[in-house]
């Protein structure tokens, strides 16, 4: 399947108040946008993107801005694209990771930002394992803060890629099913891409275990089944959720081999849903237990066109949260 | 010097073990209740009138504080806790054997007690450790803590999971006739739980305990006590589930009591922020669990209101949520709350709160007070049910701060504090509470 031009996917609908600067400061959640700011992302990625495609992959938008990438837990996909993305930005970087910081040696994550806020930083992309954390940075830093995922709470550039990538496929997000499949409970993905998707107008079906079910998902504004058949019956979007390894020790699950019979995506599977549906994963994969290999490299799969569209929505976030637009930032500083 | 005997007179006086419940004078000698009556004659004493609007109650216990000492001064000390226990309205505390070390035999105890008298505020009831350590494996010599002072055991935040050592608990209490208090929660099912599982947890990313993990126990608890004969005291009860396993048992006669905190009765899940402090456990509940414990305050099925007072110094709640330790304090916030909240509110009569604060807590832990009947020891707790205060969690007399309360406006507050017919606190806030004053140095000393 051939993606439809970038540039024509803007033309949406959707787009009704168009918004030219992002009125938070951070982006901890998608409640922080509203549905006008997370069209602006999308329609200021496009341009992103196509400065990837150039031979000189470099803009001086960020020259002079200091990004500090603060991970505090593994992630390589992540980390590197916003690496990329700054960089391509002109922006000056560094990262902290987790291994190697002074959280090793006792500090807290208050003082370990403290001491980084203490250098002047413009940005700060924070990873961490605990749900709320990039909150607690707030009242200590005047830095912008982005969450690069936190806990089991949010992982918002990685919805807002994601429904990137859906507009490169459908001509609006209005209407589509959208099927989220795996291990609900403890996926932030799940958690931004509900907002980001409702904001937008998706119908959003979750489907998995009861043992991984979100509670009070009811008020999520989500169809919930545990029926996979069900759930992907004339799904226009169906995306898979990691399940972790380390789930067999909660008593969630008794056999990976059991999850994949039940949940596992396959192309036999995947019949019951449109024709034109396509397939997506934030990664990473663990082929044969969420997804069979012939659905993860197969025609339907936009599993790497996610990982390359991630590096122009956090290029987009960079360049809108840094304010060196024509935002009232510029007015106040 | 030689102490002066002490009238005071034209109060409102609320005394649920007397039925008694209008205005009348109270005589204090030799730090007791010489007599309570209409127009006492003043016969040598000191004629105190007492300003219009304040009620004389018997002294407020709070069954469930947290003292921290020995081994977590840095959080709070027993002279910092039992100063905010009078600031509070409470003329006695009793502290959870979770210091370090354990409360878990007598030289521990007897510490506690010397500390707590040298202090001379609140009255200290040491509660010991029903296991040595805590840890669950063999009972503590519970005759040697009660003789050293000790009130009740429990494990408190390491809940007596063995069956087995629970019903021997029991048993074994009965010949003391003490409570055994247990923190009720099925540790596997608390997992590593931070918040009530439900809408609100799941949305903030939050690892959810969910209120059957406390109700199970409940539902053992009642049933062990009703074979072992033994009474159990259910802490800080939180779960609709739980009050109906409660219910249940008392229905059945089965010697069952309980109390619940005064957040868990105000607050639900819906306020749940990364704010630490709304971390505590049992998690704020939801608003059914809420609902079911105020249904339980009004008719009677809960025995007790009591605080769960647990400092915690502020650098360790300033951490991320699922970092940070479990509770909130309490002494300083509960009589206002429960008057603006509770009383105000329309949950239950001035009657009923003082009954929940001061007789229950006393018959329950087996000490004097709760009344404030001829011969009693004047402990006294002074409301003053309509002035209007702000909780200022910098004035607290507690090391901690960490409270939801902070800038709250509560109309109801604590007026003054006797203890021993003594004032031991008065709120500059209230109004002419100047004039109780005189029995700041006359009435106590015999």
């Amino acid at each position: 399947m051939s993606a439809q031009s970038g540039t024509d996917s803007t033309l949406v609908p959707e787009r009704v108040d168009a918004v030219s600067c992002l009125r938070s400061r951070h982006l901890l959640s998608i409640e922080d946008l509203t549905p006008e700011e997370i069209l602006l992302i999308l329609d200021t990625s496009v341009a992103m993107k196509e400065i990837g495609t150039r031979p000189i992959k470099k803009v001086p938008t960020l020259r002079g801005k200091t990004v500090v990438n603060l991970f505090l837990e593994p992630s390589t996909r992540t980390r590197i694209s916003f690496e990329i993305a700054e960089k391509r930005l002109s922006a000056d970087t560094l990262n902290v990771a987790g291994g190697t910081s002074s959280l090793l040696k006792g500090e807290t994550l208050s003082d370990t930002v403290r001491n980084i806020e203490a250098m002047v930083p413009d940005m700060i992309v924070v990873r961490h394992a605990s749900s709320g954390a990039c909150h607690l940075l707030l009242d200590i830093c005047n830095a912008r803060v982005i969450n690069a995922g936190d806990g089991m709470h949010e992982h918002p550039t990685q919805a807002l890629l994601d429904a990137f990538t859906i507009r490169e496929y459908k001509p609006s997000i209005e209407g589509l099913k959208v099927v989220i499949v795996g291990d609900l409970l403890h996926s932030r993905v799940l958690r931004s891409n509900i907002l980001l998707l409702r904001a937008l107008g998706a119908d959003v079906w979750v489907c998995g275990p009861p043992t991984l079910m979100v509670p009070g998902i009811d008020r999520f504004g989500v169809h919930a089944t545990t029926s996979l058949d069900r759930a992907v019956t004339d799904a226009d979007v169906v995306m898979l959720l990691r399940v972790q390894l380390e789930r067999m020790h909660g008593h969630f699950l008794p056999s990976l081999r059991e999850y994949f019979r039940l949940f596992g995506m396959t192309t036999e599977r995947l019949r019951r849903a449109k024709s034109d549906v396509i397939i997506m994963h934030p990664g990473p994969m663990n082929r044969g237990v969420e997804i069979s290999s012939e659905v993860a490299d197969g025609p339907y799969s936009v599993i790497l066109d996610q990982v390359s569209n991630g590096v122009a929505i956090r290029m987009a976030v960079l360049y809108l949260l840094a304010g060196v637009g024509v935002g009232e930032d510029q007015v106040h500083q | 010097m030689k102490s002066q005997p002490v009238v005071l007179r034209g109060a409102r006086v609320v005394d649920p073990v007397q039925g008694l419940d209008g205005i009348r004078d109270v005589r204090i000698a030799a730090g007791r209740i010489a007599a309570v009556g209409t127009d006492l004659t003043i016969d040598g004493a000191v004629p105190v009138d007492v300003p219009a609007g304040l009620v004389l109650c018997p002294g407020f216990i709070d069954m469930h504080v947290h003292l921290r000492e020995p081994g977590q001064e840095h959080k709070e000390t027993i002279a910092t806790g039992v100063a905010a226990a009078v600031a509070g309205g409470f003329v006695g505390v009793a502290c959870m054997p979770n210091t370090d070390p354990v409360n878990d035999h007598a030289g521990v105890t007897e510490e506690i007690v010397r500390k707590a008298v040298a202090s001379n505020l609140a009255r200290v009831y040491p509660i010991g450790a029903v296991s040595v350590g805590s840890k669950g494996e063999r009972l503590t010599e519970i005759r040697e803590l009660c003789a050293a002072g000790c009130v009740a055991v429990s494990d408190d935040g390491h809940p007596v999971a063995d069956s087995l050592m629970m019903r021997r608990a029991l048993e074994y209490v009965s010949m003391f006739d003490i409570p055994v208090i247990n923190h009720c929660e099925d540790l596997s099912l608390k997992g590593d739980g931070v918040a009530h599982e439900g809408h609100r947890a799941a949305a903030l990313g939050l690892r959810g305990i969910p209120g059957a993990a406390e109700a199970v126990m409940v539902e053992r608890d009642v049933t062990l006590s009703e074979l072992s004969g033994g009474a159990v005291h259910i802490a800080h009860m939180s779960a609709a589930g739980s009050l109906r396993a409660v219910r249940s048992g008392k229905e059945r006669g089965i010697r069952v009591t309980c109390e619940v905190t005064p957040h868990h009765l105000i607050l639900t899940d819906d306020e749940l922020t990364y704010d630490t402090n709304y971390k505590m456990n049992p998690p704020l509940r939801s608003a059914t669990d809420r609902d079911a414990m105020l249904d339980g305050l009004r008719d009677g099925s809960i025995d007790v209101i009591a605080t769960d007072h647990a400092p915690h110094h502020t650098d360790e709640k300033a951490v991320e949520f699922d970092r940070a330790p479990f509770g909130i304090i309490g002494l300083e916030t509960a009589v206002p709350l429960a008057l603006d909240r509770l009383l105000h509110g329309g949950v239950i009569s001035l009657r009923r709160l003082v009954e929940l604060f001061a007789p229950n807590p006393a018959r329950i832990l087996g000490v004097d007070g709760g009344t404030l009947k001829p011969g009693s020891a004047a402990n006294i707790t002074v409301l003053a049910p309509e002035v209007t205060a702000e909780i200022r969690a910098d004035d607290f007399r507690s090391k901690a701060r960490n409270t939801p309360f902070d800038g709250w406006q509560l109309r109801g507050s604590v007026a003054a504090t006797f203890i021993d017919g003594r004032v031991v606190y008065t709120n500059d806030a209230v109004p002419g509470v100047g004039s109780l004053d005189a029995c700041a140095s006359s009435a106590w000393l015999s």
